[in-house]
């Protein structure tokens, strides 16, 4: 292993972020405040509880979800797509560094760096609505796996983009409807039926429905479920980007 | 810049780090190498090279013949069709990080990245190639690319000759044996040619094997050991530079004459001579490759005083390698 290859990727990113601070900080955290506002303090105060919690401590794991899967997925796939696009990706491929280490390198700084937006967020959110953790490590595990599986997605979606439009094509039409109906905003059991059973297709129900059992105990569906998906996804994204390396595809012809 | 007259101002380049350095083993070893792309186009057909450890090796050929496709698939950049390359004696395929860590590789394009420092993308360079850090390494070779000053500048705000010189810098980063130069000077002004000629000259004294592809061929006159010339993907002749100009040069001398003349004189017409400039002058060519059987000048001279005509001046001019490499495509063709 190549460690010192890595550290320099994971590092570059990082720095990235940083230069980048009120786009890659500031305005996450501004705009889930913002659903915290109109959702948790003026909407929900008018909305009862939901499965034995206010609405607004109800929503924070879905907005915490929401924010991470947009995070880890932009994050990654800008990290890959410009060095491709400024024709940078020469060194990379030229260094003596294997394909994990160059995952490595830019997908766990995208997921640190989620991870870390993720642990603002609550933080913040904790000034708008009380709430408390039931199982605070299982809280960080999803927070992690999630966010290395939507950081894997960004990766593959860096590598497969090959144009601004289609770099934003799957965090807008895809990551963020598919959350906004993962139960981020209500219970499925608010459904009616039929719509309970099409919304169990949506993955990130699951994703969703397990960060908040890790908060309140509860959720749509059995933890273990949501475990199972998560790494499914995982397995997914993984086997994706072993064919991406091992042919080549978009990165040498 | 000031490389050759200052040789200290360059890093040391490590030419003894592996087991087969300074020995028999050839810096590149590329053998049967073909590449066709998946559109069908064949870049590369067969291609034997082998290049020598410390040489400078200028690839010519005219554009699209396969120089970056080669220096591509030797770099790792391209999957090779098949065939094999060999880096110091390391397969770039199966032992690529071996074969890597000896390549710097400077891309033709100026790729880089607009808002990073030159002195954090330099030093990006060096981890990325899995080395420590060394900033008294990063900072000599941003003074011998007279780069110092501009360290703490964004890469956007350089000129394209200063950005050219960044994209050596970050190949020299890590110390390669072996620097590949995609057509180093292209866009750049006389002067700042003449300075990165210096700079490659400096890197192959200190032990660099350079390879180098290039459209001038006064830069592959000026630099090369060894000239290669590619041509639709065939690579159609390797030859030592003075040996081929030697080899494909023609040598001409002018005589121009006190008194101008309207046809040879019929006691010069074993001279295979010719009438130039209106009769003002006759020209003789001769093959230098038949030197050592004599020129026959000694006997032209001799004829042309027996004659009577008198010689105001002369001089001789030998072919350029431009002059070489456009018949050698031309016969290829």
């Amino acid at each position: 292993m190549n460690l010192q290859s890595v550290k320099t990727i994971y590092l570059a990113e990082m720095a990235r972020s940083l230069r980048t601070v009120l786009q890659s900080i500031v305005s996450p955290v501004v705009s889930t405040s913002l659903y915290f506002v109109v959702f948790g303090a003026a909407i929900g105060s008018r909305i009862s509880e939901v499965d034995g919690v206010s609405y607004g401590a109800f929503i924070v794991p879905g907005l915490i979800m929401l924010m991470l899967l947009t995070q880890s997925v932009s994050t990654a796939s800008f990290g890959i797509f410009f060095p491709r696009f400024s024709g940078t990706i020469y060194e990379i491929l030229s260094a003596p560094i294997s394909y994990f280490e160059v995952v490595l390198g830019y997908v766990g700084a995208a997921a640190t760096k989620s991870v870390i937006l993720g642990l603002i967020v609550l933080g913040t959110a904790r000034l708008f609505v009380p709430f408390s953790i039931q199982h605070p490590l299982v809280m960080l595990l999803f927070l992690i796996l999630t966010a290395l599986t939507f950081s894997l997605l960004g990766f593959i979606i860096g590598i497969w983009a090959d144009g601004f439009e289609k770099l934003q094509l799957v965090p807008l039409l895809i990551v963020t409807p598919l959350t906004f109906l993962g139960g981020t905003f209500y219970s499925i059991d608010m459904l009616p039926p039929f719509w309970q059973a099409v919304t169990l297709l949506n993955p990130v129900v699951y994703l969703v429905s397990g960060f908040r059992w890790s908060f309140y105990g509860s959720g749509d569906v059995s933890i273990w479920a949501s475990l199972a998906i998560i790494v499914l996804f995982l397995g997914v994204a993984l086997a994706v980007i072993s064919w991406i390396f091992r042919t080549g595809y978009r990165l040498k012809p | 810049m000031t490389l050759s007259a200052n040789p200290t101002t360059m890093p040391k380049q490590s030419s003894t780090a592996n087991g087969n350095a300074e020995g028999t083993t050839p810096m590149i070893q590329v053998e049967r190498l073909s590449k066709t792309y998946r559109d069908g186009f064949q870049a590369l057909k067969e291609v034997d090279l082998t290049i020598r450890r410390g040489e400078i090796f200028a690839l010519l050929g005219p554009n699209g013949a396969g120089k970056t496709t080669l220096i591509s698939v030797i770099c790792g950049l391209v999957n090779a069709s098949s065939g094999s390359v060999k880096v110091d004696g390391f397969d770039n395929a199966t032992q690529y990080r071996e074969a890597r860590e000896r390549i710097g590789l400077v891309p033709q394009e100026l790729t880089n990245e607009a808002f990073t420092t030159v002195w954090d993308t330099v030093s990006f360079s060096r981890g990325l190639f899995g080395k420590p850090k060394d900033p008294g390494h990063i900072e000599n070779v941003l003074r011998a690319l007279t780069l110092w000053d501009k360290r703490d500048n964004r890469l956007l705000e350089l000129s394209g000759g200063m950005k050219r010189r960044v994209l050596i810098a970050k190949a020299l980063s890590h110390k390669p044996q072996v620097l590949f130069l995609d057509e180093p000077t292209a866009g750049v002004d006389v002067e700042l040619r003449r300075e990165m000629w210096e700079v490659v000259r400096g890197l192959r004294d200190q032990g660099v094997t350079i390879i180098l592809t290039t459209h001038y061929i006064e830069e592959a006159e000026e630099m090369a050991d060894r000239i290669g010339v590619i041509r639709r993907g065939e690579l159609v002749l390797v030859k030592e530079k003075a040996t081929l100009m030697r080899q494909l040069g023609r040598k001409e001398l002018t005589l121009h004459l006190a008194v101008p003349l309207e046809a040879v004189p019929a006691a010069l017409a074993g001279h295979d001579l010719v009438l130039a400039d209106e009769g003002h002058a006759l020209v003789y060519t001769y093959d230098v490759t038949h030197q050592d059987e004599g020129t026959g000048i000694a006997g032209l001279l001799a004829d042309l005083e027996a004659t009577g005509v008198r010689v105001k001046d002369l001089h001789t001019r030998q072919s350029s390698l431009e002059e070489i490499f456009v018949n050698l495509v031309r016969e290829n063709a």
